[in-house]
């Protein structure tokens, strides 16, 4: 679909940006010391700390990207939040108070914290580095992926605008401006998806917009060759605004109530549900395939891709129980591999928040281990109260008659939109602060682990207090650089699917050695640097030889790739974790000292 | 902004081990529970996926286990604060004493 770009939302998107950039210069000059810089300190207070995890962790794979699977496909969406809060589980029952009591700066502190070992340094340093970056590139994708049609601006554009605005928000201040940008961003994110949730339930389900004209099957070629290459026919007519063009309707509509009401009017949440379970909506299917057609005024056909969307009602049982999504849709057949790849999923979803080197290093901004407990639950009460939102954004969008089936990613913007400019332009606002703030939590962690892991510990550079914070800031600089050309080259790439790939890595490098360093007191240095090594390019070589990276990376059609792989399904966790486990009780084993080792904390459990 | 001049770290609340030892204990406890509760979940969804569609209090299970997962994960953490900060109440008593 073709967005007239708003007005109204880039003025509130350039306020965001001012008062964000304003908090950081502020923050800016008072920066002194490296802990000041990579770990604020130690003086967030809890609370803010804990909303901070919030807009740490809520990155636009979880507002956009779930608002839009529940809006297209249903219940499955929902599984990605259940996943992801439920990760958070681990961190504070496992990993919360551990962190914050062996470690400093970065993750590997914690790991080394009684080994004083380079190669665990180096390894953990390497695992936050990739982790980092590939959480990174999904996050520069979906900032240029939303630019274009929020505000008007090309893909590139909005990567740059994105990219140098978080840039100088981390090399102002570090952690303390970024932790301040990430409560502001956690905080504006739960209340205005609170107050989207209220309008859906105060408007309820209705049948009213529903007229069987407006589902009547909807054609997309795109030119892949020619002078029209990029461009697009909508039912066979070039795509556009101008008289003699066309373009696509927005769908998303209730056929049906229960007792054949036209509308519901408002409703409590559990209400909603029940209504909506016992309704009809129109939900759509796709198919894609390659054919050459004749563009209107030529003669010669042009090649290209072309999707049909087909309505299909569907009831609201089936939209609430799982497996409609291509992902999930496995589950239901007989079919053992897409089992095993579901519960692969959800195992890396469980493991992988606690993994994640933005969300640890949140440890340190805190003063103590009470306070790390205590923002770890405000940060569960926050994520879990957005995650509560999100299915009820999804269906809100689902049944709103605002979705465009080419861009699901757009569902609840245009959710937004439907009540009013200006809770388009906030929520529109919102979903950039999102991608500042995952963002540069992100950057932080990776230039900690630059410095601090790599630079002064494996490479042995003797640096002052003032030098970490200088070259900090260089290598935030550099790798914002990077993050803003990676999110150029990487535009058509799908952003979820990098973000699967960052929590698979992450649960597979970085959990079985914290686990283990935690709670098995026979683990030695080597055990833990083979257990990083081994689950990281475990993960990464399992993810690479898979089905879905030789169909959406390497652009192979669905059956040739599934030919190509060398892995049975392609989420890697449920064989890379507990490789991870494996390797790091064989190493420890063999290489256990002569000596009896030191009681450390693993022997306090 | 008082308090966030950059300045160098906080001084920590010591850590006494006992403590620490009793916490983890508690939480290795609750993380059972909840990774119990999890488990079943996936293995329904995985395996019995129809199971998934029955009615419970008005919507179906999907729904409901959804929700309790996530209304099970706050509540936990809740009881974890609770009895970590009844866990440390006492030594803290015994350090001034």
């Amino acid at each position: 679909m073709i967005y007239a770009p708003s007005t109204l939302a880039v003025v509130i998107f350039m306020a965001f940006v001012g008062a964000t950039l304003a908090l950081s210069f502020y923050f800016g000059g008072k920066a002194k010391s490296a802990s000041g810089y990579f770990a604020a300190g130690g003086q967030i207070p809890w609370f803010i700390n804990g909303v901070a995890f919030a807009g740490d962790y809520l990155s636009a794979a979880s507002f956009l990207g779930i608002c839009g699977m529940i809006a297209r496909y249903g219940y499955d969406g929902f599984l990605y939040s259940i996943g992801f809060l439920a990760g958070w589980v681990v961190a504070l029952f496992v990993i919360a108070e551990p962190m914050k009591r062996l470690g400093k700066y970065t993750f590997a502190d914690a790991l080394n914290s009684k080994f004083q070992s380079r190669g665990i340094t180096f390894s953990a340093g390497v695992s936050a580095l990739v982790v980092s970056v590939f959480y990174l590139i999904p996050q520069m994708v979906g900032a240029g992926a939303l630019i274009k049609p929020l505000l008007g601006f090309s893909h590139w554009q909005g990567v740059v605008i994105v990219g140098t605005v978080v840039t100088m928000i981390v090399v102002t201040a570090g952690m303390v401006s970024t932790t301040y940008v990430q409560f502001i961003k956690g905080s504006l994110l739960v209340l205005f998806s609170g107050i989207l949730t209220a309008m859906i339930l105060w408007s309820g389900l209705s049948t009213v917009d529903y007229r069987p004209e407006l589902s009547a099957p909807q054609t997309v070629f795109q030119a892949e060759a020619g002078k029209h290459k990029g461009k697009k026919l909508i039912d066979g007519i070039p795509q556009g605004t101008k008289p003699g063009e066309h373009d696509l309707r927005p769908v998303g509509r209730v056929s049906r109530l229960p007792d054949n009401m036209s509308a519901t009017g408002p409703m409590g949440p559990w209400k909603y549900l029940q209504t909506l379970q016992g309704s009809e909506v129109v939900l759509w299917t796709e198919t894609s395939s390659q054919v050459e057609l004749v563009w209107p005024g030529d003669v010669e056909p042009t090649r290209g891709k072309q999707t049909v969307f087909s309505p299909a009602p569907t009831s609201g049982a089936e939209i609430l129980r799982p497996g409609r999504h291509p992902m999930f849709k496995g589950i239901r057949s007989d079919d053992i591999w897409s089992k095993l790849n579901f519960i692969s999923l959800m195992l890396a979803l469980f493991c992988g928040t606690a993994s994640l080197p933005h969300v640890l290093i949140r440890y340190y901004t805190v003063k103590d281990q009470a306070a790390a407990r205590q923002s770890t639950v405000v940060g569960i009460a926050t994520i879990g109260l957005f995650y509560v939102l999100t299915l009820f954004l999804g269906l809100g969008a689902m049944t709103s008659g605002t979705i465009d089936l080419t861009e699901s990613n757009m569902a609840a913007p245009l959710l937004a939109k439907k009540y009013g400019e200006l809770l388009f332009a906030i929520i529109s606002a919102i979903a950039f602060t999102t991608v500042l703030g995952t963002v540069s939590g992100l950057i932080v962690a990776a230039s900690g682990a630059v410095v601090h892991d790599l630079i002064s510990s494996v490479g042995g550079v003797k640096l002052t207090d003032h030098e970490k914070v200088r070259i900090g800031k260089i290598s935030a600089a550099v790798i914002g650089v990077i993050a803003i050309g990676l999110g150029i080259v990487f535009e058509k790439f799908n952003a979820s699917f990098l973000v699967g790939w960052a929590f698979s890595v992450a649960a597979s490098a970085n959990l079985p050695a914290l686990v283990m360093v935690l709670f098995w007191s026979r683990t030695t240095k080597q055990g833990v640097t083979a257990a990083v090594l081994v689950g990281l390019c475990s993960s990464l070589g399992w993810i690479f030889l898979s089905a879905e990276t030789f169909e959406k990376v390497f652009q192979f059609s669905a059956a040739d790739a599934a030919k190509m792989a060398v892995v049975p399904f392609n989420q890697p966790g449920l064989v890379t974790i507990p490789l991870g486990f494996l390797t790091l009780i064989v190493v420890s084993l063999l290489t256990k000292p002569q000596s009896k080792p030191a009681v450390g904390d693993g022997g306090t459990i | 902004m008082a308090g966030f001049d950059h300045g160098p770290a906080a001084d920590s609340e010591p850590d006494n081990p006992a403590v620490s030892a009793r916490n983890s204990r508690y939480g290795l406890f609750l993380f059972t529970i909840y990774f119990t509760f999890y488990v079943v979940f996936v293995a329904i969804n995985a395996f019995w996926p129809d199971v998934m569609s029955r009615p419970v209090a008005g919507v179906n299970l999907a729904v409901s286990y959804g929700l309790a997962l996530i209304v099970a994960a706050l509540v936990l953490a809740l009881i974890y604060s609770w009895l970590c900060y009844g866990a440390a109440k006492p030594q803290a008593k015994g350090g001034r004493s």
